[in-house]
């Protein structure tokens, strides 16, 4: 397959950066060492291409009563200009991907799937529209995605436009104009720092990452990789598609059932996925198979995804999904699954790294979490 | 960076001093500490302990990935670099210099090395 380059591939490659095939895109990896833009952006600010995500837009009167049909969410209770974390399912409750819908009018809404998934969601919400007066529109093409994010993300933006920062609360958008260019403004993002995330024109993208860029010079602005971003999202305790959510896993199995709106009320209560779903909470309420924890070694070996988890008497208890040296803490950090009877807080369990039971406790979620 | 031209280089992206009194020094090059990005953890062979030009003698953790560690040479390990396994952030700043890993008494001549300049042949540099 050919990879597939973003609208700033040139900036990468004159900023010098590693790159990595990400999903089929090619993307930066790193400029330099990951560890300093991973500590930029919980100290100062990170600027991050994500073009690689996959916006899909969907309109109609009925656009609101599709997407709580087809996902999982209560989407079409989304005041306008708000946004929500969320997922879509197989009839069988399995996950196939998590998403961020925002709601950017009375009767549109832009669907952000994951890159490597964004297909098949395509698919899935043209196929799931039949019958709903409702466009499921591919915008891939139709977006770049730029991400400032870090405590001084707001004062690095706010010379660049009108739009009332202070007012955009976590979770919202709103069109914008920044630095002359017309952008989706959306305060979200995927690093547990307060930042922004920018939806613009191809054409737009190098002119809004060079404008960003030299107004947050002062700041210690760094453009950031997706090596950072990793850890990052890790420390947050926040789920990547492909590690701790698959297609084998409901959103109750991955400690995430309060995306589930049973409380729904379009569509009398109908969404795909529903009744597999129902009987999923309840055996997470009664007897969840493997809860996903949180790890922290005080060793240096890190737990890598696929590792497995072991109880002192070396039974296989759980699995690595993601594991870093993690920069924030400054040491190895994982997410896993484990057995409920190992999953409290502070529970001693080990990791067979290569061979080897290195001794890890259970931790609570997330691993750090910025002072508000 | 380029790569030292006094160094013997293997295609595993280890480098070798010349050797002095049946000694040598071993590392990574530039070109592997880049490819692994922040190095957080060193595994280093033991003190006394017999390796194997082109076996694995220890590991290197970056934040992405683990990577082996491979002998360029046959010999005893005489001496570890302690400060790089405090400090493993040496490797990625002075690979040639202060990132050295260890040293080793040889068995015999090493073979099969490269020079500088067919090892930046070999990496593409």
């Amino acid at each position: 397959m050919t990879l597939r380059y973003t609208a700033l591939d040139r900036v990468h490659r004159a900023l010098g950066a590693t790159m990595t095939d990400f999903a089929g895109w090619d993307m930066p990896l790193r400029y330099g060492s990951e560890r300093e833009e991973h500590n930029a952006v919980r100290t100062r600010a990170g600027l991050f291409d994500l073009s690689h995500m996959g916006e899909i837009t969907v309109t109609g009167p009925q656009a609101g009563e599709l997407l709580d049909h087809a996902l999982v969410g209560f989407v079409s209770a989304l005041a306008v200009n708000k946004a929500r974390y969320t997922m879509i399912c197989a009839a069988d409750g399995g996950i196939l991907d998590d998403l961020i819908v925002y709601r950017t009018g009375e009767a549109e809404f832009l669907v952000v799937a994951n890159a490597s998934n964004a297909q098949l969601v395509l698919d899935e919400l043209t196929a799931r529209a039949e019958g709903f007066e409702a466009a499921v529109r591919d915008d891939r093409d139709a977006y770049a995605l730029i991400a400032i994010q870090g405590p001084e993300a707001t004062a690095i933006l706010a010379p660049l436009t009108e739009a009332d920062l202070p007012g955009l609360k976590y979770y919202t958008s709103l069109p914008a104009t920044v630095a002359g260019r017309p952008a989706l403004l959306a305060r979200t993002g995927y690093t547990g720092e307060d930042g922004f995330e920018l939806f613009v024109a191809p054409g737009d993208a190098e002119a809004l990452w060079t404008a960003l860029s030299e107004a947050g010079a002062d700041r210690g602005l760094v453009p950031c990789g997706l090596s950072c971003r990793d850890t990052l999202r890790l420390e947050a305790g926040m789920p990547l598609y492909g590690h701790e959510l698959s297609t084998e896993l409901t959103p109750f199995d991955a400690g995430l059932g309060r995306v589930v709106r049973f409380d729904k009320t379009t569509n009398g209560g109908a969404f795909i996925g529903r009744e597999a779903l129902e009987k999923a909470a309840e055996v997470a309420a009664a007897e969840p198979p493997r809860v996903r924890v949180g790890l922290v070694s005080p060793g240096r070996r890190v737990p890598r995804a696929g590792m497995p988890v072991v109880a002192a008497d070396g039974t296989v208890i759980g699995s690595i999904t993601s594991g870093a040296p993690s920069p924030t803490l400054g040491r190895p950090i994982a997410m896993a699954y484990v057995d409920a009877a190992h999953s409290a807080p502070g529970t001693a369990v080990a990791v067979d790294v290569r061979g080897t039971h290195e001794p890890v406790e259970v931790v609570a979620l997330p691993f750090y979490q910025r002072a508000r | 960076m380029s790569n030292p031209q006094h160094l013997t280089y293997s295609k595993e992206h280890e480098w070798l001093t010349a050797v002095e009194d049946g000694v040598a020094t071993v590392g990574i090059t530039a070109f592997a500490a880049d490819a692994l990005g922040d190095v957080v953890y060193v595994q280093l062979p033991d003190i006394g302990q017999t390796v194997t030009a082109g076996e694995t003698c220890g590991e290197l953790e970056s934040t992405k990935s683990v990577s082996d560690l491979y002998s360029p040479a046959t010999g005893e390990v005489l001496e570890a670099n302690q400060a790089v396994v405090d400090d493993p952030a040496l490797v990625n700043s002075a690979p040639f210099a202060e990132g050295w890993l260890f040293k080793i008494r040889l068995d015999g001549t090493p073979a099969g090395l490269l020079t500088a300049d067919e090892y930046s042949a070999h990496t593409g540099a």
